[in-house]
């Protein structure tokens, strides 16, 4: 049997004096998708810096496919928020993707048909491969996106870590990588932990979630999380969980927010 | 002035065999600047540089132009300006953004002292103006292996950091999560900057540099999106730059930079037009990502 993917214990994170969590405990197994949620300043960036050991933890510990994290490890795919790129970027969508697999490594990038191999597999995987030979800086940020979940997938990693992937994306394209990192999990059996301030994307594929809010955290199913109840508790404050037309709106008691899942509490 | 006058003083090409014999020193010379002012400028376009480049050249000026002044090798004088300068750029930020003001400061300072020390030199006025607008005066010996050893230490450290430097400068955030030690090949990268730059001021003049340096990786990035096909023409179009300047230059009596510039110029005007050619505007459905600098 495989190790969990993404294993805390005990883990917990503090500033000096402020603590952003502590007592997190989360097996993440193998095919799990994990959505984490939380209000701003929650610590959801600071818990993606540790899985990708480039922060401690202030106390616990971490393990990802059963090894201790460091810096660049190979168990971890990630993908980032859409950033615009360059139209003069000297890459192809193959070469960008290909940053991936071997990005890290010192030396010059030359030709290599084993990293080609890899590459057309997951071009194929994320539906990219009619334009694998375009320049990625004059893709549109939905293709671009696509590109930088293939870059996360193509060294078969353990765990796909994505950083607000869907951030700047019209619905349309949201929708669409939310059901590629969904089928990507399914094909290669790698857990995702999904880093979002929107639910609602991934919400049809999503497993459980981590809900990141003053200083504490609820897991569970959406349905046992996200609900009125458990995520006043977590705030210690009123916040209604509202379903409205299939998706899910929660608003801050004190100052409603139209936004989903924006300055819930502060 | 006439018209024939006028043409007569740019080109004489009299006697060409016999000046070709006196400045093959300085056809290697170029030969190697071109090499390295290539790949170099594959990552200063990339890394959004160019302004860094014009301000470690002005510094590297005043370090020459120090040299010159105190009797010591000009050469050493432009490369401690340029070194110093890229080193304080390095500490000074990471990213283009960040340190473009401090550049800004430091540059005119440079280019004062330079013109002091300039002022103060008692010496040839060739060599004075030769280091800002570049010269054509045989380069001797030394020199060369000099060059040749700078331009030896740029490419093998380029060859080294080339991937993780092309991933660093693409996203530097993506890298630094793959394990790419992007803290240190910044400040590595401007060091290399600072030689290629004051190899380039011992030839092209420090207000030049930007011709070589940037130049033909910038026209090169207009025909090729290819990772290997970018800096091979990159390479090709700064040599051809600087020894077709030197050999054009050979024949007249203004110095050797108008002829670089204008080579390197045309070389990035026709690519610019291959490129509208090839891909009118872009694809369709494909607007341009570059507003979307999210941080």
């Amino acid at each position: 049997m495989r190790p969990p993917a993404l294993r805390l214990r005990g883990a917990g994170l503090a500033f000096g004096d402020r603590r952003l969590w502590s007592g997190l405990d989360l097996d993440v197994e193998p095919g799990e998708f994990v959505a984490v949620l939380g209000a701003n300043g929650a610590g959801k960036t600071s818990l993606l810096k540790v899985v990708l050991g480039q922060r401690p933890l202030s106390a616990g510990t971490i393990e990802v496919a059963g090894r201790p994290v460091r810096r660049g490890g190979r168990d971890i795919g990630y993908v980032p928020q859409q950033r615009g790129l360059e139209p003069t970027t000297p890459l192809r969508a193959r070469d960008f993707v290909r940053l991936g697999l071997d990005g890290h490594r010192w030396g010059p990038l030359l030709p290599s048909r084993r990293a080609d191999a890899a590459v057309d597999r997951v071009l194929a995987a994320v539906g990219a491969t009619s334009y694998a030979d375009a320049p990625v800086g004059r893709l549109s940020g939905g293709e671009q996106q696509r590109l930088r979940v293939a870059q996360g997938i193509v060294g078969d990693p353990a765990l796909l870590l994505c950083d607000e992937p869907l951030l700047s994306l019209d619905l349309h394209h949201a929708q669409a990588v939310s059901r590629l990192v969904d089928r990507c999990r399914h094909d290669s059996g790698a857990a995702v932990l999904f880093v979002t301030h929107d639910i609602n994307p991934v919400l049809p594929y999503v497993d459980r979630v981590l809900y990141l809010a003053a200083g504490a955290f609820r897991i569970g199913p959406p349905a046992e999380v996200m609900t009125s109840a458990t995520l006043s508790e977590l705030y210690g404050s009123p916040v209604e969980v509202v379903e409205s037309g299939g998706r899910l709106l929660v608003v801050g008691g004190a100052a409603p927010s139209p936004h989903p899942h924006e300055e819930v509490a502060t | 002035m006439s018209a024939g006058t006028g043409w007569n003083d740019v080109f004489d090409f009299r006697d060409y065999g016999a000046l070709l014999d006196l400045v093959h020193n300085s056809l290697y010379a170029g030969a190697l600047l071109g090499l390295v002012g290539g790949l170099v400028g594959v990552f200063v376009v990339a890394r959004d540089l160019p302004f860094a480049v014009h301000g470690i050249s002005e510094l590297s000026f005043a370090g020459a132009a120090a040299a010159l002044l105190l009797g010591v090798n000009v050469v050493v004088g432009s490369l401690v300006g340029s070194v110093l300068a890229a080193v304080l750029f390095g500490v000074l930020g990471v990213r283009a953004k960040e340190h473009n003001s401090a550049i800004g400061v430091l540059m005119p300072f440079g280019l004062g002292l330079g013109v002091l020390f300039l002022a103060l030199y008692q010496g040839r006025s060739a060599n004075k103006f030769g280091l800002l607008t570049g010269q054509i005066v045989a380069v001797d010996d030394p020199q060369l292996v000099s060059l040749a050893v700078i331009a030896a230490v740029v490419v093998a450290a380029l060859a080294v950091v080339w991937r993780p430097l092309l991933f660093a400068s693409l996203d530097p955030e993506l890298a630094a999560a793959r394990g790419v030690p992007v803290r240190v090949l910044s400040p590595v990268f401007m060091l290399v900057l600072g030689l290629a730059v004051a190899m380039s001021v011992q030839i092209v003049g420090a207000l030049l540099v930007l011709a070589l340096l940037v130049t033909p990786a910038a026209a090169a990035v207009r025909v090729s999106a290819s990772p290997f096909l970018v800096p091979v023409l990159s390479v090709a179009f700064a040599v051809t730059a600087v020894v077709g300047g030197t050999l054009l230059a050979l024949g007249s009596s203004i110095p050797i930079s108008p002829y670089v510039t204008t080579v390197s110029f045309a070389i990035y005007l026709a690519c610019r037009l291959v490129g509208r050619v090839r891909r009118p505007a872009a694809r369709a459905g494909a607007p341009a990502p570059a507003a979307a600098h999210a941080h």
